[in-house]
């Protein structure tokens, strides 16, 4: 090595930074909430019971880890578990929660300009090839906005004809929220857009541009969608579940 | 006026370390002020560069308290003067004195990414794009070079792979990746060659940008989208191949 280009002796262990700030709470509160959360959907997941509120051939009141509701006799498990590994699989390889868990779980790194976790790191590759396949989640989760809409259209109609509950606009808001975050995918901004060099020499290049900057519009809070629809989804499953177990009793609107 | 005391990392080569000096701040300093007040008072020997004071030129990257900054772009009052301002080198480089690094290496990455091969001209003699053709790049020709995106990379800075060409000029490939003209196919280095695959987008680039660049979301992940279009997506080479198109066709100019 010649004098300018030493090796690099100002390397840092783990942890260890100049920085003054409280750089570790983010990746602390995220790595807090990604457990309470993971954890709040494996139990009720692991339940099997209590997922929905009316008659049984014909419920107002779906949970979203249970729908679409697949009735096989054949499954021993609980059903939600033949419909979570879709949206598990389109958020564990979304890109905003990649992020997420390799600062707060990989530790690489940790925070910027703070210590990495010293490992032969190879990134995306290898092992972690498998990232690639977050656009085919992204067509099963554009599968379940609309499933999710569905049984938010069918939590206004009661079994005495239509009206509106407080369920009602929870389901809704769950397939809002759900949508916001699915509609503003990376995937998706390239898929509908991104891909294209030269919109006005491709066909329907003007509106292909519209809607590409419609996604990158939800694109820029992805972050934020991806936490708000996360609670909400359990806060919906919470709600129906104690609905569905009499610990309390719907307010029913109109 | 207030006396502050600054932590400034003083060596050469693979040696230094911090030595204090105080120095009265005056209404509006920056902190590159601060370091030629104690060039100029205190250290003649101290090794700093700098040129423009603007912001635009790049040269005064360093890290102040841990984080990499520009020095004349870094406010006084922006600061917690209750306690040492830290000012160091950025760390990601070889060291030649005192806050200079050497930043060769991006030079020599940046002669392995290959010029602009614009389209063949029009009958009339010119090129014509639509100006919502080339919106999305102009973004990425803000850069001013400083590479602080390059410092605070943790694959650079704590894994340091060679084959590895950094966010900066993973903005330069995008510029030209998406150029409405630009006719070179090059996924097949950005993903080989170029290491795209080492970045684990977790946005460190992005948050240092002083050009608020949104590195990640604009350059990197819809080049990773272009990538896995190109070489993961089964379905994408399948409609590739019945359209008659090689798998390494550029994409957005079919």
């Amino acid at each position: 090595m010649n004098e300018t280009s030493p090796s690099l002796p100002l390397q840092r262990p783990l942890f260890v930074t100049e920085r003054t700030d409280n750089w570790w709470l983010g990746p602390t509160a995220t790595g807090l909430g990604l457990l309470f959360f993971v954890a709040y959907l494996t139990w009720a997941a692991f339940q099997g019971v209590h997922f929905y509120v009316g008659p049984e051939d014909a419920p107002y009141y779906l949970s979203p880890l249970y729908s679409p509701w697949i009735q096989a006799d054949w499954w021993p498990f609980s059903p939600a578990f033949l419909i979570l590994w879709a949206p598990g699989g389109f958020r564990f390889t979304c890109y905003y929660y990649r992020k997420a868990y390799y600062r707060a779980f990989s530790l690489s790194p940790p925070g910027c300009a703070v210590g990495g976790r010293a490992h032969n790191y190879k990134g995306e590759r290898v092992l972690f090839l498998f990232q690639n396949l977050h656009r085919f989640f992204l067509y099963l989760a554009v599968l379940f906005v609309f499933v999710l809409a569905y049984d938010a259209w069918l939590a206004f109609q009661f079994p005495d004809g239509w009206g509106i509950g407080a369920g009602s606009i929870v389901l809704t808001l769950n397939a809002v929220f759900l949508g916001a975050f699915t509609f503003g995918c990376n995937s998706l901004r390239h898929l509908v857009g991104g891909n294209v060099d030269c919109f006005s020499c491709v066909a329907f290049g003007r509106p292909r541009f519209k809607i590409w900057r419609i996604v990158t519009r939800f694109n820029e809070h992805h972050m934020e969608w991806a936490w708000i629809s996360l609670f909400w989804v359990c806060f919906t499953d919470l709600y129906v579940r104690l609905v569905s177990m009499g610990i309390v009793g719907d307010l029913r609107i109109l | 006026m207030t006396d502050v005391t600054f932590r400034v990392f003083r060596g050469a080569g693979t040696q230094g370390g911090f030595e204090e000096y105080t120095v009265q701040l005056s209404e509006g300093m920056v902190v590159l002020d601060a370091v030629l007040d104690i060039q100029a008072s205190q250290a003649g020997d101290l090794a700093v560069r700098w040129n423009c004071k603007a912001g635009k030129c790049g040269s005064c990257s360093a890290e102040v308290n841990g984080k990499p900054r520009l020095m004349c772009m870094t406010r006084m009052n922006t600061l917690p003067l209750d306690q040492p301002v830290t000012i160091e080198p950025m760390r990601s480089f070889p060291l030649i004195k005192d806050l200079v690094t050497d930043v060769k290496r991006n030079f020599e990455i940046n002669k392995r990414v290959r010029p602009f091969k614009p389209k063949p001209r029009q009958a009339d003699g010119t090129h014509r794009m639509m100006q919502y053709d080339i919106d999305r790049i102009q973004e990425f020709h803000k850069c001013i070079e400083c590479f602080l995106c390059q410092d605070v990379c943790h694959v650079m800075r704590d894994h340091q792979k060679p084959d590895f060409i950094g966010p900066r000029f993973l903005i330069r490939l995008a510029a030209l990746v998406m150029h409405p003209l630009d006719t070179e196919n090059r996924l097949t280095e950005l993903k080989d060659a170029f290491g795209i695959g080492y970045c684990n987008i977790t946005k460190c680039c992005t948050e240092v940008c002083p050009e608020n660049i949104k590195i990640t979301d604009n350059a990197i992940i819809p080049l990773k989208e272009r990538v896995a279009g190109n070489f993961y997506d089964p379905l994408a080479w399948l409609w590739r191949k019945a359209r008659g198109k090689r798998p390494d066709t550029r994409p957005g100019t079919e």
